[in-house]
């Protein structure tokens, strides 16, 4: 490879005569590489508005788009000033490049973007956040009719959908769920031991286990693996399809695309998610369960006599009922904002965060709904 | 090898596999400065495998590519550099970055690899958007808010960001009107009558080649048939290529370019 000379500028003013007369002489490669230099020397180059500009550029060696383009700006915005410029020693072989440029320039005038105010900024987010609140709205009812139409007529339900997702999102979340799960139930123990040894009252410590897990916690860390897992992954899914016009392919097709794509969905993780939060029920009491006997002395035995006393069948009703809810939440919002995707592969991405984000805040608000409703319903007295 | 040193692309004894799949066999072109090459051949018979081999993005199993004089097989990324920024490359579906615009598309090239002013850039891009023959407000638009056509106007705005000295056009009229074709057709010719580019290019289009193309090969099944100009070609007895040219659609672009000349 031969090294390019980078492009050089000679200028010499000759204030003797009046007005003055600039010459610049340029020289070596005027190519997009080499010309930055050149450029800010271009910038900062004088001459009186009644004088002469001399450009001579027969010493070019090689010259580009970019090159031309710096040429023709410096002698155009010299020539509107009034200036006379007069281009010396141009080769044949460029002379159609500049004349190029010099057609095309006209109607070269880099857009300028327009700008938005603070005010309008703000009001722009809230319509948008309010249109997307109204768009979800749209879209239970969507899926609440496609439900309706699927229980008249089962047979157009997407079993095998179903089944594939309730492996997805269901079975291979077992590992994760369980490990965290037993981790919860080990830190609560570890939390609880200390305070619970100081009154002596070591045995409690299957209650503490027992209905914290059961009634709260693993509901919960179910429901946010899931959405982190799953609810991540309907997004990422339904985005790149809704940007590859494949849900518009499915539309034409004739397939509705919340049969297809967000039904099989919706029904798969209301039929994993119980049933995963039962697991983590198990893997946090087991978690406990080793934590009491190692740090308390509560033989397996005794602990599993006391959580039999301690927990109800309304206690792990409470928690178990919250989590079809929760499945249907995960996915709806995970499937909705896949659906708001457009155009760029950004978009995807913003949509993802946003599906898991709001996907766990609304778990946590409708888990806080749940505490108030059963409370104040005194459902717990029903359920005993 | 005396006189293939000056070829741009230099392409000796090449052989290509995908998995098991045999893709080329013992493949040699060469491809010289200033001219319009052109690869040709049905579906699937490694023409665009061929580019990917070439651009460094696929490593073939034997044989030697030469890009610029140097051979490209086995080239550590940094050495491989250089010779990016020297050639431009469209691919067949634009392949633009879809969250910049077409001008932010454009202008991260010379952003990447120059060191001129923002002001300049601005200019640089707007001038280049305007050399492919888009309307001015195209530069602010992001792609997906672009039609096919104007789509691949941009791509190739992107290739010729940095004046590159070679370029490479995968299927540059697939899938436009024919207004917009031919509007590809000029804007080849000028890139390289202008600015004196060296063009490869895979197509499919009959009217491109007659137009532009000074010679062309014939790839069939990883074999390249023939290579010459479109008139030598259009003699050769091959069956195949004859199917290619005196098919009711080569026969209709052949007749267009007699009268034309």
């Amino acid at each position: 490879m031969t090294t390019t000379p980078a492009a050089q500028l000679v200028i010499e003013t000759d204030t003797a005569t009046e007005p003055a007369s600039v010459t610049v002489r340029c020289a070596g490669a005027w190519t997009v590489r080499e010309i930055a230099q050149v450029e800010q020397r271009l910038a900062a180059l004088a001459c009186p508005a009644d004088g002469q500009l001399r450009i001579d550029i027969s010493a070019i060696s090689a010259l580009d788009t970019a090159g031309a383009w710096l040429l023709h700006r410096t002698i155009r915005g010299f020539k509107q000033r009034g200036t006379r410029v007069q281009v010396d020693g141009l080769r044949s072989e460029f002379g159609a490049l500049l004349e190029l440029i010099a057609t095309r320039s006209t109607t070269i005038e880099p857009p300028a973007r327009a700008r938005i105010g603070l005010l309008a900024s703000i009001g722009q987010k809230a319509w948008r956040n309010l249109l997307n609140f109204s768009g979800m709205l749209a879209f239970i009812g969507e899926n609440a009719i496609v439900l309706l139409r699927s229980l008249v007529q089962p047979r157009r339900i997407r079993w095998r959908a179903v089944l594939y997702n309730l492996q997805i999102a269901g079975f291979e979340a077992l590992p994760i769920t369980g490990l965290l799960s037993f981790l919860m139930g080990v830190v609560i123990a570890y939390q609880g031991a200390d305070q619970l040894q100081r009154f002596g009252a070591n045995i409690f410590i299957a209650d503490l286990v027992g209905l914290s897990m059961l009634r709260e916690l693993s509901p919960l860390v179910t429901a946010i693996i899931v959405a982190g897992r799953s609810g991540s992954a309907y997004t990422a899914q339904i985005g790149t399809m809704k940007i590859n016009e494949e849900i518009d392919a499915l539309r034409t097709i004739g397939v509705g695309p919340l049969e297809l794509l967000v039904l099989p969905k919706i029904l798969a993780l209301v039929i994993a998610l119980p049933l995963l939060a039962v697991f983590a029920d198990i893997a946090g009491i087991l978690g406990g369960m080793l934590m009491a006997r190692s740090m308390l002395d509560v033989s397996f035995d005794v602990f599993l006599d006391r959580l039999d006393d301690a927990i109800r069948m309304s206690s792990f009703l409470t928690g178990i009922l919250k989590t079809p809810v929760f499945a249907a939440i995960i996915a709806l919002v995970g499937c909705f904002q896949g659906f708001q995707a457009s155009g760029s592969a950004d978009s995807v991405g913003q949509q993802t965060t946003v599906s898991v984000v709001q996907s766990i805040f609304l778990v946590i608000v409708t888990d806080a709904l749940f505490s108030i409703l059963f409370n104040w319903l005194h459902i717990w007295s029903y359920l005993n | 090898m005396p006189q293939t040193t000056s070829a741009m692309v230099d392409i000796h004894n090449l052989h290509t596999r995908y998995g098991k799949a045999v893709v080329h066999e013992d493949v040699s072109l060469a491809v010289r400065p200033g001219e319009i090459f052109s690869l040709v051949g049905s579906s699937g018979c490694g023409k665009s495998t061929l580019l990917r081999a070439i651009l460094m993005l696929l490593t073939p199993v034997s044989g030697s590519i030469r890009v610029f004089g140097q051979e490209v097989i086995g080239l550590s990324d940094e050495k491989a550099l250089p010779l990016r920024r020297r050639w431009g490359v469209m691919f067949e579906r634009g392949a633009l970055f879809s969250s910049l615009t077409v001008a932010e598309n454009v202008g991260m090239v010379l952003h990447e690899h120059t060191q001129l002013s923002g002001a300049l850039i601005d200019e640089v891009v707007a001038l280049k958007i305007a050399l492919t023959g888009l309307p001015p407000d195209a530069g602010a638009k992001y792609p997906n808010e672009l039609s096919g056509g104007m789509r691949k106007r941009a791509a190739l705005a992107r290739a010729i960001a940095l004046d590159p000295e070679l370029l490479f056009l995968d299927e540059p009229t697939a899938g436009l009107d024919p207004l917009s074709a031919s509007g590809i057709d000029e804007l080849v010719r000028n890139l390289r009558d202008v600015l004196g580019l060296t063009i490869m290019m895979v197509t499919h289009d009959l009217d491109l080649l007659w137009r532009t193309a000074d010679r062309v090969a014939v790839m069939d099944q990883g074999h390249i048939l023939g290579i010459g100009s479109m008139m030598e070609l259009s003699q050769l007895d091959h069956p195949l290529i004859r199917e290619y040219f005196y098919g009711p659609r080569g026969r209709a672009a052949r007749e267009q370019a007699w009268k034309k000349k």
